[in-house]
């Protein structure tokens, strides 16, 4: 089938182009005045042959898939369809029975609507087929009709051209669109569930509940309280490593390294940045929580294996880049006349530094520290690595935490049914997550603005 | 007239005082402290990158090698028919062979120790071979086949011989047989093809990356193949054609706050909407590649904005004089000077499209598969969530091949980011 | 002086009446230590950018309770040298210096010199006012507090408001001295960076072209602050406006392509110059 659907998408539109390209180039030889070239002529046929038929099959692929599901489901028996206890479990049933992957033994209802799934979906891959086909040759026929000297073959073109370069400009938006969207409604079915409140500002998480009848039922709460604190701490042990770290590096490479020493330091500075964040997790799990339990031995502390403090302090080396570049930045745009200045009135460098140019930059440094926070709080990879999965009340830096990105990949990973409020409440913590980093870099992205006026 | 005279304090003030002097030493040395504390922190985090590197490399060098046995095997014919070759019963074929290299080991439980040495998988190994090619059957053929983990370890000198025997994996015997073993020569270690040409396997010695290269490959081909025209087009759009106002800040503020939205709610979209709501297959490159693509876009724009910004107005208005549109100042002239700099942005973006992991681990590329796959609608692993998983398994091998694994990668990375310093250093041009 | 701005300002309307500058000769000042008429004395002086010559052999010597005046064309090395006169050259990697600049006798470029008190010893205010973005108050607070000139916090207050006073500022800001100095007007800024400068009561106050960024009465009225300032402070100025030299310096010197061409009381090197290139300058042959 896909031979024939490549046929029609490619096939057509070529045969339309060339086509076209010569029926204007007859013309043009026969004395006819063109107004576009023949390329254009033969490229507007092939554009109205295949864009349509293109975006019905895209559509047709995209919804086939959900409206079947729905067709199927409907076409159950009534008696079994309101036995069911969950719809997607049954249908993905049906979907393995029709794919041949048999696991015991299914309902005969299911064997069945399995074999009407197979059906259906013959019929429907056909039908997209010739209405693909329909739509193509439609708009051959069309097109061939327009062509004639006068026609302003290209100005077509170019605005076919410009009408996909705005579905493409608005992809980002659409993307957005598509985040908030799918969090906020899976969000409103979590909060269905478990009322929002309690999500919010309650204080024990313990999201194993019974996904089947007949499993042992734990109690299953969602306050996300602990989750949040987590986050919040491991999120302060980053910063706490990483601001002195970036900021002195900052200073050092604006005021006083050597511009050899900055054009060899700065790259080397920005490694950090383009290491995957799953070599850091596993370079918190192999040397650096080993690493702290020694040193916690030799002093005398026991520390868990995964604690708060090792996966901050490898969340903190991730993200000196953001601080240190941003920082840098916010130093060299600081102008030259101020430091001559505070020089000539005999104040030492550090003096300038401290007193004059750390103020006048400090907006651009809080703007970098912010963005810095909400990578920090959006991180996954290093936390799930590296801290607990067990949700705990406390501020202590060597206990184990775990954090908003560690539940989203917990509660996901392993059995996806849509429905039960353990995948769910993963929507809504990624809702939480969303808003708050946006919040900080909206807010970022505003310091720093206001920063850019002060010096125009 | 104004009073000029200086106020008395300041008049008054001895700059030669030993107080001032000790001041100024003060303010000086503060100067000097800075001034290093500036340096260490610099040092400090050159030198964190340096244990970061050392650790991976140290625990993960050895993974670039694998210990292998080599030894006869019969294959009896009694036990494999020729007639069916796949069906024979090559479990006892390796096991008499091997046992025959030790006519001395007599008691069963000692023999099933003897076995252990062999990777759990001789069996599908020679028997491989035969289907391939079955006049194999009643000869003698010498095998080179990877020993099981534990003895590998052994070989490399992870495992410590001693220590009492209670806390080791391999017990004395175990050791002498496969001393003897080595002192026959029939011990050889060399570079673990393994490691780049098998896929997946519970068995650390035989484990590889196969599966996660050919998969994040497809993933990368299909973020590539969505985000590059889209975003080269949402580029051109903003950059040439739309009116500055409201519509165009609206999506400049989009596009930069995508960039900053943590790489897990990408995996949230992908879940929610291309396997829940399109009803895509879970754990394929096609679902991956998808939302990697998404997550490359805003960097393919914003690098190819700049670029685009970069080539002076003066070609611009030098292609219109001459009568072409403005769609065709752009085609054939901006986009081709430009074209070093977007592709230099769009190679970076790959490459961070090549370390994701947690959006890939949401929409299920951590399957366990033993084969590569073939298309980008098989279940599939990538590269980083194969280090994940292997990550995670508490075999002594996986740990060494976790870190060779991430050695890998961070190669790929290297060489994507040199290809886009070269491409950038080659074709820039300064206007 | 009247005499040199009227042929010099060539029609020009002539500069408001300023007190007549006594040629210049020693006269103590309140708590100066009596001493030689000569401030600065620069002798064989030489700059280098790189490989780049860019003065040559310069001797001026700078006398003290007098505004001297530095002319000559775009380029000529006249910035360079007052640059070195507190070390600012210091902070370009490029530029070397040679032979001996002195401040009442001490190398200024003497290794063991501290620069950082030097440049305490010897203000500077620049072409472009530069506040600082802090308060009126915190602006010209800045150097006596780093080097610890008050004692306390009502001393403090006091060298601010004198330092305003002087800087004939304070009456205009008087009542918002906590309102950031970057909101002040062009001479507004200036006259607060000379107040900032003369806070720390240099002994020498460099400037650099001071008015070329204000407007006409702007200028008048930091020209007629330095006429006051003269009082106690030296001053050297660097000026494009071969009338301001003429109105408010008692010596000149003129410089052309990195050497000092001729150096003289203000008067005679208008009405009366040796050299012919200086002629031409003043006449406006070129420059």
């Amino acid at each position: 089938m896909s031979v024939y659907l490549l046929i029609i998408l490619v096939g057509l539109p070529l045969i339309g182009f060339l086509f076209a390209r010569r029926r204007a180039a007859v013309m043009l030889g026969s004395g006819a005045a063109l107004h576009s070239l023949p390329d254009f002529h033969g490229a507007y046929v092939a554009a109205w042959t295949g864009i349509p038929s293109i975006i019905l099959v895209l559509l047709w692929v995209a919804l086939q898939g959900p409206l079947l599901d729905q067709a199927i489901f409907a076409s159950l028996p009534d008696e079994f369809r309101a036995a069911v206890e969950n719809r997607s479990l049954v249908l993905a049933e049906i979907h393995s029975v029709a794919d041949g992957r048999l696991f015991g033994q299914p309902a005969p209802e299911v064997q069945a609507a399995a074999a009407r799934l197979q059906a259906w979906r013959s019929i429907a891959d056909w039908s997209m087929v010739a209405v693909a086909a329909a739509a193509a040759l439609a708009g051959l026929v069309v097109t061939r009709s327009r062509l004639a000297p006068a026609f302003r073959a290209r100005h077509r073109v170019e605005d076919v051209l410009s009408a996909l370069m705005v579905v493409c400009s608005i992809i980002a938006v659409l993307t957005t669109l598509g985040i908030l969207l799918s969090l906020v409604f899976e969000s409103i079915r979590f909060f269905a569930k478990v009322p929002w409140y309690e999500f919010l500002f309650g204080l024990n998480w313990e999201p194993q509940i019974a996904i089947r009848s007949d499993q042992v039922a734990g109690l299953g709460s969602f306050g996300a309280v602990p989750v949040f604190l987590g986050t919040l701490v491991i999120a302060v042990i980053a910063m706490l490593v990483a601001t002195p770290i970036g900021l002195l590096s900052a200073i050092y490479l604006t005021e006083y390294a050597s511009p050899r020493f900055r054009a060899v330091a700065k790259p080397s500075l920005e490694v950090l940045a383009g290491i995957p964040t799953v070599v850091y997790g596993f370079f918190a799990v192999l040397t650096v929580s080993p690493a702290l339990r020694v040193a916690g031995a030799w002093v005398g502390i026991d520390m868990a294996p995964n604690s708060a403090l090792a996966a901050g302090a490898v969340m903190g080396l991730m993200i000196i880049p953001f601080i240190s570049s941003l920082s840098d930045d916010a130093l060299a745009a600081v102008p030259q006349a101020l430091r001559d200045g505070s020089a000539a009135l005999g104040a030492t460098k550090s003096e300038t530094i401290t007193k004059v140019l750390l103020p006048a930059a400090l907006p651009g440094i809080m703007g970098g520290m912010l963005l810095a926070i909400s990578r920090a709080i959006g991180e996954t990879m290093i936390v799930v690595m590296a801290a607990g999965l067990i949700a705990k009340m406390t501020l202590n830096p060597l206990d184990s935490v775990t954090t908003v990105t560690v539940q989203i990949v917990t509660l996901l990973i392993g059995d996806t049914e849509f429905d039960s409020p353990k995948t769910l409440a993963a929507f809504g913590l990624g809702l939480v997550l969303f808003v708050i980093t946006l919040g900080l870099n909206v807010l970022a992205l505003r310091i720093v603005q206001k920063y850019r006026e002060r010096y125009d | 007239m104004t009073d000029t005279s200086p106020h008395i304090a300041a008049a008054t003030f001895d700059w030669n005082a030993p107080e001032t002097r000790r001041r100024f030493a003060a303010r000086h040395s503060a100067d000097r402290r800075l001034q290093i504390y500036g340096l260490s922190a610099i040092l400090l985090a050159v030198l964190l990158i340096a244990v970061l590197i050392g650790s991976l490399v140290a625990s993960g060098y050895q993974s670039f090698v694998q210990t292998h046995v080599t030894f006869e095997v019969y294959v009896d014919p009694a036990k494999v028919d020729a007639g069916d070759p796949a069906k024979g019963n090559f479990r006892l074929v390796v096991r008499e062979s091997f046992a025959a290299m030790f006519p001395d080991v007599t008691n069963p439980r000692d023999q099933r120790s003897l076995f252990d040495i062999m990777t759990a998988d001789a069996p599908y190994i020679v028997r491989d071979l035969v289907v391939a090619d079955p006049s194999l059957i009643g000869r003698r053929i010498p095998v080179t086949m990877p020993v099981s983990d534990a003895f590998d370890q052994l070989q490399k000198g992870v495992t410590p011989r001693d220590v009492p025997e209670t806390q080791r994996k391999v017990n004395d015997k175990q050791i002498a047989w496969f001393d003897a073993l080595a002192t026959r020569g029939q011990i050889t270690v060399p570079f673990n093809d393994e490691l780049f040409f098998a896929a997946d396997s519970r068995f650390p010695e035989l484990a590889g990356l196969a599966g996660a290269i050919v998969g994040s490959f497809y993933a990368l081909l299909v973020c590539f193949v969505i985000s590059f025209p889209v975003g080269i087009a949402a580029a051109i759009y903003l950059e040439e054609f739309a009116r500055k106002g409201r519509w165009s800040d609206i999506l400049e503020v989009n596009i930069n706050n995508l960039a900053a939205v943590p790489s897990v709610v990408f995996g949230l979209l992908g879940l929610a909407v291309f396997i829940g709501f399109f009803g895509l297959p879970r754990s394929t490159p096609l679902v991956g590649g998808m939302v990697l693509s998404l997550m490359t876009l805003p960097t393919i724009i914003i690098a190819t904005r700049a670029a685009l910004k970069a080539v002076p107005p003066s070609i611009r208005e030098a292609a219109l004089g001459v009568g072409a549109s403005k769609h065709q100042v752009v085609l054939h002239h901006v986009l081709p000077l430009a074209m070093p700099g977007i592709l230099t942005g769009t190679i970076i973006g790959m490459a961070q499209a090549l370390g994701e992991t947690a959006p890939l681990l949401l929409i299920g590329m951590n399957a366990f598969i033993t084969s590569p796959p073939g298309g980008i609608l098989e279940s599939a692993t990538a590269l980083p969530t194969q280090i994940f998983i292997w990550a995670d398994s508490p075999e002594r091998g996986f740990v060494s091949r976790t870190s060779a694994a991430i050695l890998v990668l961070i190669g790929f990375l290297i060489v994507m980011n040199l290809v886009a310093v070269v491409l950038r250093k080659r074709f820039e041009r300064r206007w | 002086m009247s005499d040199a701005s009227q042929i010099a300002v060539n029609g020009f309307m002539p500069a408001p009446a300023v007190a007549a500058a006594p040629a210049a000769t020693a006269a103590d000042t309140v708590a100066r230590p009596a001493a030689t008429p000569v401030k600065i004395l620069a002798r064989d002086v030489n700059v280098f950018y790189g490989e780049k010559h860019a003065l040559k052999h310069v001797d001026l010597d700078v006398r003290r309770n007098e505004v001297t005046a530095l002319i000559g064309p775009s380029g000529c090395g006249k910035s360079t040298f007052l640059r070195c006169m507190n070390r600012m050259n210091d902070v370009i990697d490029s530029c070397r210096v040679t032979g001996s600049i002195t401040l009442d006798g001490t190398d200024v470029y003497d290794p063991s010199l501290d620069v950082v008190q030097l440049r305490a010893r010897v203000g500077m205010v620049f072409q472009k006012p530069n506040p600082f973005p802090k308060s009126i108050y915190e602006n010209v607070a800045y150097g006596p507090r780093i080097h610890g000139i008050a004692r306390s916090k009502a001393e403090l207050d006091e060298i601010v408001r004198r330092s305003l006073t002087r800087a004939g500022l304070l009456k205009e800001v008087h009542d918002r001295l906590d309102q950031p100095g970057t909101g002040l007007s062009g001479g507004q800024q200036q006259r607060l960076c000379i107040a900032r400068a003369i806070a720390v009561n240099p002994e020498v106050i460099l400037m650099d072209e001071p008015c070329s960024a204000l407007d006409p009465i702007a200028t008048a009225r930091i020209e007629e602050l330095i006429d006051e300032l003269r009082e106690n402070f030296t001053i050297v100025i660097v000026t494009h406006s071969m009338q301001q030299a003429a109105r408010v310096s008692q010596r000149t010197a003129f410089f052309h392509l990195g050497d000092l061409v001729e150096v003289g009381d203000t008067e005679q090197i208008f009405t009366n110059p040796s050299d012919s290139r200086t002629q031409g300058y003043i006449t406006g042959r070129f420059g």
